[in-house]
């Protein structure tokens, strides 16, 4: 089955759940004894799209240009159905984000396809094409035939592993693509864009330090954002803490805010609450520090430390400055 | 402004989820079911335009007889009718064909309903229904002001918002702070028993997708504990057991 992968760059660079989406792409077309096309929108040197090659796709097709830069699931959406068409792909992956799933969505109504968001692993297909899915925000797992003929993806973070080691010397080879572009699809007018140009996203992050009440007043999260800075990490909080504003709102995690699936999740300050950890359960690793044993949150936990997050915060710093 | 909120039925953020049927049904048993928390968001905004407009609010479930509570709690807030479309949706799919197919008849401005179910949490239903009406569709949003013809909508992305205008029909997947969940008064109560709950049945849709089996995750392992004055082994062993740093 030829497959066709929709990716997504930040300032020209494939984000890391991306080419996870490269890879789980490729491992299906693999199966199928098909090939694995990547698509992207915006600017981005062919020296970088050529690292699709690494991960399994043997192609990029690569829509750049002045329109295509700002992202737009109107407009990605309808190039994705005109590539999907060039190419004959019947297989479509994508990785979960807010773009994502509206990408999909709309590619899904124009190609009268089944569509599948929060998968968590590799398409059983013998015969049958059957995924398996995240579902209840992280407390159970559905699977499901999909029996259109044309096939959307969208994977969650995780769903394969990238084994550095494992990768393939190959470029792929990059394409200009160049979809009929529709004005309906550039109605709108982008007034304002408020981006932390330098904080990692918290979707993307490998490691996710994060604050609850506990953290006491938003002045003191100096600790908190020291241990961050000594482990790469991106910053987190919980949603009393956003909505006092003493925490951006991308920040907020949970139910109600953004979902994280981190190697490490280090919770200080937050009790546990269910509805919080239904947004951090896809963690590889949980630290809890709270100074209550009683704390929900340790239940989830693989580490626990009972006690006051600004006595062990700092220590925690020390020990991993002293890593490195 | 014509208004269509449309909301999920959903189990409680609480609630302990379990299987039976060999694993191919929910447990509702003690399941409470709510709004879509996110669904309730959009609600709340929606009715604070239809207010500010004097427009009207129509909200749409597609689901079964069971979830008339939740929609007469969601007239009681401030819709002025409602519509079920009496299925067990079966997808996505099915259910943007069916949201669309009301909507058509009834030209909306505004749809509005959460970013995503809390049951399935696809978040593409907006999206769906955005292209079967080929009009715009923008989630997930966080602040909605309606100028004439014209909204401002603010929504997140990744890292950050943007604020962008763009002309009415729209559809749009919610969440907070779009606006402060609402909770009924006690005249709303009495005036949502006699508001018109239309039931319809569904439009036949081509069946995308088959549901198979539910599975719990694995059971966590115990939780290690680690003295607080010996916190920094905690890295050591992040190091090298968890193997994560
Ligand atoms: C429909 C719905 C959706 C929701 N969605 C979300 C969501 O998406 N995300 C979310 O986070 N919440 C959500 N909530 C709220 C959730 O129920 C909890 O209220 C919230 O997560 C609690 O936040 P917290 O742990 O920061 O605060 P608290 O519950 O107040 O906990 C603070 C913790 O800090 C500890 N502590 C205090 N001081 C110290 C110290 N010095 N050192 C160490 N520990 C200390 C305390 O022991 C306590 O455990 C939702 C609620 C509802 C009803």
């Amino acid at each position: 089955m030829s497959v066709l992968i929709f990716i997504e760059l930040d300032n020209g660079v494939i984000k890391k759940t991306s080419l996870e989406a490269i890879l789980y792409g490729s491992k299906v077309a693999e199966k199928t004894g098909g090939e694995a096309t990547v698509l992207a929108f915006g600017s981005a040197d062919s020296s970088e799209l050529e690292k699709a090659g690494h991960y399994g796709a043997t192609k990029v097709l690569h829509a750049s240009g002045e329109k295509l830069n700002h992202e737009n699931s109107l407009a990605y959406a309808d190039a994705l159905v005109q590539a999907v068409n060039q190419e004959q792909s019947k297989v479509i992956i994508i990785s979960k984000s807010g773009l994502g799933d509206a990408v999909a969505a709309r590619a899904a109504a124009k190609l009268k396809a089944g569509v599948v968001s929060g998968v968590t692993e590799l398409p059983e297909i013998n015969g049958s094409f059957k995924v398996t899915r995240s579902i209840y925000t992280g407390k159970a797992f559905a699977t499901t035939e999909i029996k259109s003929d044309i096939k959307i993806l969208v994977v969650k973070k995780n769903a394969v592993e990238i084994d550095e080691n494992a990768l393939s010397t190959v470029q792929a080879v990059v394409e200009a693509f160049s979809p009929n572009l529709r004005d309906s699809d550039f109605k709108a007018t982008v007034t304002n864009v408020e981006k932390a140009a330098s904080e990692l996203s918290l979707t993307e992050a490998d490691i996710i330090v994060s604050g609850g009440r506990g953290m006491k007043s938003p002045d003191q999260w100096q600790p908190l954002l020291d241990l961050a800075s000594a482990l790469g990490a991106a910053t987190g909080c919980s949603k009393p803490v956003s909505d006092l504003d003493w925490r951006p709102h991308h920040e907020h995690i949970g139910q109600t805010g953004i979902k994280v699936a981190p190697n490490l999740y280090i919770a200080c300050g937050i009790s546990g609450a269910i509805q919080h950890l239904a947004g951090v359960n896809g963690s590889k690793c949980i630290v809890v520090i709270n100074k209550d044993p009683e704390a929900p949150f340790f239940k989830a936990a693989d580490y626990g430390i009972v006690g006051d997050v600004f006595e062990i915060l700092p220590k925690l710093t020390e020990a991993a400055r002293n890593l490195k | 402004m014509k208004i269509l909120v449309c909301i999920t039925n959903v189990p409680d953020t609480t609630a302990k989820i379990t299987f039976t049927d060999n694993d191919t049904k929910l447990n509702k048993n003690g399941v409470q079911y709510i709004i879509g928390p996110y669904d309730d968001y959009a609600l709340a905004r929606g009715v604070e335009l239809k207010e500010q407009s004097g427009g009207t609010l129509t909200v749409l479930h597609v689901g079964e007889a069971d979830a008339d509570p939740q929609i007469r709690k969601a007239l009681a807030i401030g819709a002025d009718d409602a519509i079920r479309i009496n299925a067990d949706p079966l997808d996505s799919y099915f259910t943007a064909s069916q949201i669309a197919h009301v909507a058509k008849q009834n030209n909306y401005d505004l749809i509005l309903m959460g970013r995503e179910s809390i049951d399935f949490n696809s978040g593409v239903v907006h999206g769906l229904v955005g292209e079967m009406l080929e009009i715009p569709s923008y989630s997930p949003v966080m602040k909605l002001e309606i100028n004439g013809t014209t909204a401002t909508i603010a929504r997140e992305i990744d890292g950050g918002k943007e604020t962008l205008t763009v002309s009415l029909p729209l559809v749009l997947g919610c969440q907070e702070p779009i606006a402060e969940w609402k909770i009924p008064n006690m005249r709303g109560i009495m005036t949502a028993r006699t508001k018109p709950l239309q039931v319809l049945e569904p439009v036949s849709v081509d069946e995308m997708t088959t549901p198979g089996k539910y599975a719990l995750p694995a059971p966590k392992g115990a939780c290690k504990m680690i003295p607080a004055d010996e916190a920094a082994t905690l890295i050591k062993l992040l190091q090298t057991e968890a193997k994560v740093l």
